[in-house]
């Protein structure tokens, strides 16, 4: 059970922010770029002070200091240690946790597989793709298999194709692990992709919070000049061949 | 790659020996006023050899070598251990920056009168100009390495459970490592310098007194003989650092 909740959180640009994210929930957390999305999750982290309360599991956590939340946080820059070795990096956090050596081993091994990047564990992060640095800085941050994951615009720096796949990839393990993530994006259709519920977030304030439909189909005034009123078009939709499918547009 | 490197040497040291050549010419065809005062590399190559046998270079060699290690090796441990605490403890480093800028700037030398007075002339004295010719770079370069650590891998470590220790160790150190490196690299070459010096004016044993002894009695040889030494140490010294630097960080730099 994780569930999290942020009471009158206030810091820099977030004024009286009010959210619950459920236990096991994917949440995405939405909006344009200085929102104050980052600014709450390291908040949530306990990496930087703020006003208010934030609670897991209905306890409050503030005097918490970030390296007894058991948070997993994958950083916007990866932030992967450019000194130690992908297996290295894995493993750091079960090293300072001083976990048995036999067991890091098999939850490196494990993770490694995970990932499928095996065949990576002695290359250092400078010999990495993108893609292969965000696997391994994902499988970090899972090794302490925190309650919690945050993730801070993972994708932004890879390719359209890259990041497609895998953040298929991310949410099926999602949904395996039972985790409660926060996913942080400026990009509606990566929200819409991800998101169990979508929460919007403009100028440090909570604009509108609900189902990716509820967003895309009612969006509130300062949503809809964030992602655009939506285009309806109603029509019937049938098979034209048996590989594609199409719709007929009647009106609109 | 080995027969890379050995073909890489050939041409560094191809400069060299035209250099040598060129001297051994000059000196020979008396260009430059005669054989005393301009003797050609041959002849500095015998008095070296004369010097070695008749057991004056060793002993004074061995003088400047232990004081150079023992000065430069307390001092940049003296340096690297406050430059950590400065560089980690905001509050430390507040408290001392004044009075360490205040210090810094002080050539090494400067403290030389100083020094005699306070201790005498003995092994102290030297030691003592060593380590502080090292211990402000090195503090310097200590304390601009743990800072220029980017933030962000230290919230990391903090996320994945580091204590603000482990971050230290396992974190800040490595990474402030290049310019740790670049201060011990820099600063190994000057101490060889400013223990010639401080033999040359204070000391009576060592290379640098060698070099006065050399002056007096009108021996450019052996002068050159000395030169060519501290020259060859100080390249040593450097070389070295610079190949712990590269074994220790190259693999992820």
């Amino acid at each position: 059970m994780s569930s999290i909740k942020l009471k009158d959180i206030s810091k820099y640009v977030c004024k009286n922010v009010n959210l619950e994210i459920f236990d096991k929930e994917l949440l995405v957390l939405l909006g344009p770029n200085g929102a104050g999305k980052s600014t709450l999750l390291n908040i949530i982290a306990g990496l930087i002070d703020y006003q208010g309360s934030v609670f897991f599991d209905h306890k409050p956590v503030d005097k918490l200091p970030a390296n007894k939340r058991r948070i997993g946080y994958l950083f916007q820059e990866l932030n992967l240690f450019p000194h130690i070795d992908v297996a290295g990096n894995i493993a750091y956090g079960l090293r300072v946790q001083k976990q048995s050596q036999n067991e890091i081993k098999v939850r490196v091994e494990n993770l490694l597989q995970i990932m499928k990047i095996k065949h990576l564990s002695s290359y250092y992060p400078k010999q990495l793709s993108g893609g292969e640095k965000q696997r391994v800085a994902l499988a970090r941050a899972l090794a302490n298999s925190p309650s919690i994951l945050l993730l801070d615009e993972p994708m932004n720096s890879l390719d359209y194709r890259t990041s497609k796949y895998l953040r298929t990839e991310f949410k099926i393990l999602q949904k395996k692990l039972e985790i409660t993530t926060i996913y942080v994006t400026h990009n509606f259709y990566e929200a819409d992709e991800m998101a169990d519920r979508i929460a919007v977030l403009d100028k440090g304030k909570l604009e509108q919070v609900g189902s990716p439909e509820e967003i895309f189909f009612h969006p509130t005034k300062a949503v809809s000049d964030f992602i655009g009123e939506p285009n309806i078009l109603n029509g019937d939709y049938y098979h034209r061949l048996s590989f594609l499918k199409s719709t007929e547009i009647k009106d609109h | 790659m080995k027969r890379y490197k050995i073909l890489k040497l050939k041409w560094e040291i191809i400069p060299i020996i035209i250099f040598l050549g060129i001297w051994e010419i000059i000196a020979r065809l008396n260009l430059i006023s005669g054989h005393f005062f301009f003797p050609p590399f041959s002849t500095i190559v015998t008095e070296f050899w004369y010097l070695t046998v008749n057991g004056v270079l060793g002993p004074n060699f061995l003088s400047s070598l232990i004081r150079v290690l023992v000065g430069f090796s307390t001092g940049s441990i003296a340096g690297l251990l406050m430059g950590i605490i400065m560089g980690w403890s905001e509050v430390t480093n507040k408290a001392l920056s004044p009075i360490i800028s205040l210090i810094y700037p002080i050539p090494a030398l400067g403290w030389l009168p100083l020094l005699m007075l306070w201790f005498g002339i003995g092994e102290i004295l030297p030691i003592t100009i060593i380590f502080i010719c090292s211990f402000f770079p090195i503090l310097y370069n200590t304390v601009t390495g743990i800072n220029n650590v980017n933030k962000n891998y230290i919230f990391a470590a903090r996320i994945l459970g580091a204590s603000d220790l482990k971050i230290l160790v396992t974190i800040v150190v490595p990474l402030a490592l290049p310019n740790i490196f670049t201060g011990l690299r820099l600063e190994s070459g000057m101490a060889w310098r400013v223990i010639i010096a401080a033999e040359m004016v204070a000391i009576p044993t060592g290379i640098g007194a060698l070099l006065m002894k050399a002056e007096s009695l009108i021996r450019i040889d052996i002068i050159i003989v000395c030169l060519i030494i501290l020259g060859v140490m100080c390249l040593s010294f450097e070389i070295f650092f610079t190949f712990l630097e590269k074994k220790l960080t190259n693999r992820w730099r």
